[in-house]
């Protein structure tokens, strides 16, 4: 049986990267992440861990460590936030092309300009097409129970994909909440023994990484890593079933609220779905039939299982905590991209809201559900994309 | 059910064979034909040194050879470096196909 604690986001992940005990993790600080890994060093020099800290220039140094001790054969984890995501941009696609299991926490933080250093996703939206599989935390619960699981998905022999495991800068990082740890030697025994893949350590079986790849075979080595992503939702489904028996926890593809018998539905990922329920439960105790549905695996997006799950409302607000300036939010463009399969299509509003950690308050969750009743009511759409709780 | 070929791909495009390198002629790249002018060569190996591409061809005894030209790019760094016999080069470039 675990033990109940109350941490931060913070150090709920960096204790679950201690019970996993990398072999590598190659890290640069940064605000928000920065007291995550600042706590796993501290685990390494303690002895409480045996992992090679690799203490890098710059977050595009840790990606290419991580890499490098990735293809010799080594589990590897860093963690990150914002500008450094972004500066490990271009390693990003090569961890994912070579088809390396890293795993990362990902401490969500807005990008510059304006210089901020608060929670939003615009740093995970930015690596959303970087072939990384991406899962989204609501709480420092969901957060450690998320970074085990992406060791097990990470390294499943038909995947062999990094893993972003996010969780909202500071409203989760920063803040201390109820947790519950899982015993040392249970998280070992979930996780297992890493198994190597044509690691480069192996010196009798000399291999090459990074080969030079022009118009002959770069396109079907594409076809073959989108492929790879049509795998990842059944395997996350065995690993969150495996993890439900241990722990009584249960983990899908995206979590659905009061949603069954709802009329209208609120899609919106990591903590701002607490609040939005909270709201939702006072709306349904007025009779109001109005449902959650909350993103959990983001990459590879669900599309067919999340078009399934909303085929009944009539109206969606899709709410982003991330911009595509001159583009619709990207998590409404996902939506709407599974809406398109089904045969009567509900209304849609997207909503920007909670850039650079401005607050998402109950207020805000209740303009949005007035604007879905009478949506719903009339099916007529005034503005598809607005930004809510701005200072007007 | 046969695979298709893209499902066939070493996973991560690994190359799980050593020294397949040599299978890549890069001599096709060349658009400039390095010469060897061999009255004028005193055997002093800087070409074989500078070579980026190991395309200098060396005889058993040690002695310098032919250019092997399935890999050699034309970049000219060897007639660059060519210190020649009295002011004569032993590597010119010449433009390829002339």
């Amino acid at each position: 049986m675990g033990k109940i604690v109350a941490v931060t986001g913070n150090e709920a992940c960096a204790q679950a990267l201690k019970q996993i005990n990398p072999d590598v993790c190659a890290a640069y600080p940064i605000t928000p992440a920065t007291d995550l890994m600042q706590r796993f060093s501290g685990f390494v020099n303690d002895g409480k861990v045996d992992t090679e800290l690799v203490l890098v220039e710059s977050e595009h140094s840790a990606m290419s460590a991580c890499i490098g001790a990735a293809a010799a054969g080594g589990r590897v984890a860093t963690a990150t936030s914002s500008q450094g995501l972004a500066l490990m941009w271009e390693m990003l696609y090569i961890a994912a092309g070579t088809r390396l299991p890293i795993v990362m926490p990902l401490v969500n933080r807005a990008l510059s300009a304006p210089l901020n250093i608060h929670g939003d996703h615009s740093d995970g939206m930015g690596a959303r097409d970087t072939g990384w599989i991406q899962f989204y935390s609501e709480n420092a619960q969901e957060a450690y129970d998320n970074t085990i699981q992406a060791f097990r998905v990470a390294e499943h022999l038909d995947i062999r994909l990094p893993v972003i495991v996010c969780m909202d800068g500071f409203i989760v990082s920063h803040s201390i909440e109820r947790v519950e740890y899982i015993d040392d030697a249970d998280v070992k025994k979930f996780v297992g023994k890493f198994v190597a893949v044509n690691p480069l350590l192996d010196i009798d079986n000399p291999k090459s990484y990074g080969p030079l790849i022009l118009t002959d075979l770069y396109h079907e080595y594409k076809r073959a890593q989108h492929e790879v992503m049509t795998r990842v939702p059944k395997v996350v489904l065995e690993v969150a079933a495996e993890f439900e028996k241990m722990t009584g926890r249960r983990y899908g593809l995206f979590e659905t609220y009061r949603l069954e018998d709802a009329e209208m539905a609120v899609v919106v990922m990591s903590s701002a779905a607490g609040t939005t329920k909270d709201i939702i439960d006072q709306y349904r105790d007025r009779g109001v039939k109005i449902g959650l549905l909350k993103p959990r695996m983001f990459r590879p997006f669900p599309f067919a299982e999340i078009a399934n799950a909303l085929k009944h409302v009539k109206a969606i607000a899709v709410l982003d905590r991330a911009d595509s300036f001159g583009g619709m939010g990207p998590l409404y463009s996902e939506i709407a991209g599974a809406v398109m399969q089904m045969d009567t299509k509900p209304a849609m509003i997207n909503k920007i809201f909670g850039l650079g950690g401005r607050d998402y308050l109950p207020d805000q969750a209740e303009h949005v559900i007035d604007e879905l009743i009478t949506l719903a009511k009339t099916g007529k759409v005034q503005a598809v994309k607005e930004y809510i709780g701005v200072r007007e | 059910m046969s695979k298709k070929y893209w499902e066939t791909l070493p996973q991560g495009s690994v190359v799980l064979e050593a020294g397949s390198s040599a299978k890549f002629k890069t001599g096709g790249w060349r658009s400039m034909r390095p010469k060897w002018i061999e009255e004028n060569c005193i055997q002093c190996m800087f070409c074989w040194m500078y070579c980026p591409d190991m395309s200098v061809k060396v005889t058993a005894e040690g002695k310098r050879a032919e250019f092997d030209y399935d890999y050699c790019k034309g970049c000219g760094i060897c007639a660059l470096e060519c210190p020649g016999k009295k002011g004569n080069k032993a590597i010119v470039m010449e433009e390829e196909g002339k």
